[in-house]
């Protein structure tokens, strides 16, 4: 039986900006306008150069437009190596576009990403904390750089902790003794601690149990309903994208090649002889299942195995 | 007002984060420690065997204050550099890396907290250190001028702010070998400084790199106000370049650190590694 979450209000949110617009100014929370993003892969040794040997340029966000309305469910559909990480990394400010117009609530994520960082945060695929520490010490770090106060962050910490199925008691124990899944739960709670209006949840339920899965999926939900948040994530789970999504889109080698609302790609594949779901929907669209995914370093580290 | 509140929290998050991995890697600390310490004594038992290996009388006091000056100097110097240079590497080995470049916090507000954190550890890291050595060694301080000892090594510790700031970003454009390189940095800085022997006594080309070296001036600087009780008046051939070098590295530092964080994500350079 799954405990029914129901996220509460804040206790207690950052200060904007003078210079950051509120939710309510903007209709769209996320554009994107043809984002590319390529990496040097295979780089030749200074001998190979001098040989005439380049190095090669593999594009891993390729062209992607889209628009994101505040309050959406978007979920990102993509097989490992699809580069879906890649994607939410440009919007979070962590990568520069090599081309491309996003923005955030219509904040530049290039020349205004300070602005947009007080608007957005982001859940990776592999819980990266300081694990000696317990959730309680990499709560506050995460609450204070924020400018967040500590005792109300507490506070929310306990609570959100709670909802997501984690004991008071286990708040100040080092994180190293916790199990994936409950720390893949704490990352969620640093994530939502600061009240985003932007949410990234990376595949935010892999590596869960049936039933964290279920408490991480109504929370998310809960988190929409309540607090007016914009959330795009990833995942590679058809029956999480079915269920919280109100649009997907499906990339495959860093480009879009569907977008829509699960309902309407399920209609389009029974329509074309398909058996309307969404991974016989994946199928269609990419030429292959999501299992058969493209191998890469980055993708590597989004599936939280570390690098040798 | 508010922004004010918000820069004065970022900047203790990254105190209260330094201090609780300290607490949390109680064991590593001490263990450092012990070695540190050790270490100075070693230094400082070689000074006083100085007479019986050379067969000849020294002034044995007056060796083994001047190679604990060095030694603990370089405790407190090395300290400091440690704990800014390492700050892109400890982030990238326990992953939190994105996490911390992708807060609303500005560059400067995460150097300032970094530096705080670091000043404080060196001094009561070095603290221990001279309490442990006292009960060694009967250091007579009666002619030193303390404060003023302070005063320079305040002064050195912009500089090498500074020196670590700029150092900090190999580990944020080399993933694999930065950590190396700064550990090569380090050890090329400890051979010119003049830490346990005047600069005087290295290869003239050496001599060179140890007068651009700030930790040459702040041993220099400490030894004459401990030695020789000078103070910091007397001492201005030697706070005037500290000073320089400590105005240029951090301005330098930091504009470095901000093209190599625009490399770095441009590159997709912000990830986990270890």
């Amino acid at each position: 039986m799954t405990t029914a979450i129901q996220p509460s209000e804040p206790t207690s949110r950052p200060v904007p900006p003078a210079s950051v617009p509120t939710a309510a100014d903007a209709a769209i929370a996320l554009s994107i306008q043809g984002a590319t993003k390529s990496f040097t892969r295979d780089s030749p040794s200074l001998l190979g150069r001098l040989r005439g040997k380049r190095a090669k340029r593999v594009a891993a966000v390729d062209d992607v437009s889209l628009a994101v309305p505040r309050g959406e469910i978007f979920g990102v559909l993509g097989s490992n190596g699809s580069d879906k990480s890649t994607l939410l990394r440009l919007i979070s400010t962590l990568l520069l576009p090599d081309a491309a117009a996003i923005s955030v609530f219509g904040l530049d994520v290039v020349t205004q990403d300070m602005a947009v960082r007080r608007l957005i945060n982001r859940v990776s695929v592999d819980a990266a904390f300081f694990k000696k520490l317990s959730p309680w010490e990499n709560l506050v770090y995460e609450a204070r750089l924020y400018g967040l106060p500590a005792r109300p962050a507490r506070a929310r910490s306990i609570e959100i902790l709670e909802q997501l199925g984690i004991k008071r008691s286990r708040i100040d124990e080092p994180l190293e003794n916790m199990s994936c899944g409950m720390q893949q739960k704490i990352a969620i709670a640093r994530a939502f601690l600061t009240s985003p209006v932007l949410m990234l949840p990376d595949e935010p339920t892999t590596g869960l149990d049936p039933r964290s899965k279920k408490d991480v999926q109504e929370f998310i939900l809960g988190i929409r309903q309540k607090h007016d948040a914009t959330i795009l994530l990833t995942t590679h789970n058809m029956v999480e994208a079915d269920r919280l999504c109100d649009r997907l889109a499906i990339i495959d080698s860093g480009r879009i090649v569907a977008l829509d609302t699960p309902a309407a790609l399920k209609e389009r594949n029974r329509a074309a002889g398909g058996d309307g779901s969404l991974e016989d929907v994946f199928m269609t669209f990419t030429g292959r299942s999501l299992e058969d995914g493209d191998y890469d370093e980055d993708e590597d580290e989004e599936q939280g195995k570390e690098a040798p | 007002m508010a922004v004010v509140v918000q820069e004065v929290r970022a900047t203790y998050a990254f105190v209260e984060r330094n201090i609780n991995l300290v607490r949390r890697y109680w064991g590593w600390e001490i263990a450092f420690l012990v070695y540190s310490c050790a270490h100075a004594l070693v230094v400082g038992f070689i000074g006083a065997a100085m007479g019986q290996i050379g067969g000849q009388p020294v002034q044995s006091n007056a060796v083994v204050l001047y190679l604990l000056i060095g030694s603990l100097v370089w405790s407190y110097l090395a300290t400091t550099f440690d704990a800014i240079a390492e700050m892109i590497s400890w982030e990238r080995w326990e992953g939190t890396i994105e996490y911390t470049f992708m807060a609303p916090v500005s560059r400067l507000t995460h150097m300032v907290g970094q530096v705080i954190f670091a000043a404080s550890y060196g001094i009561v890291r070095t603290g221990i250190i001279l309490v442990i050595l006292q009960h060694f060694f009967e250091l007579d301080l009666s002619e030193a001028n303390v404060l003023a000892a302070g005063a320079v090594l305040a002064i050195a510790s912009i500089g090498f702010v500074g020196l670590g700031i700029m150092v900090s970003t190999l580990p944020l454009l080399f993933t694999e070998r930065g950590m190396q390189m700064v550990f090569v940095t380090q050890s090329c800085i400890l051979l010119v400084s003049g830490v346990y022997y005047p600069i005087e006594v290295t290869p003239g080309w050496m001599q060179f790199f140890g007068t651009i070296s700030p930790a040459t001036y702040a041993l220099v600087g400490v030894r004459r106000a401990l030695l020789e009780g000078q103070s910091l008046a007397q001492m201005v051939d030697v706070l005037i370049p500290l000073f320089i070098i400590g105005v240029l590295t951090i301005p330098i530092g930091l504009v470095v650190f901000g093209f190599a964080e625009r490399y770095a994500k441009r590159a997709g350079l912000l990830k986990r590694s270890g």
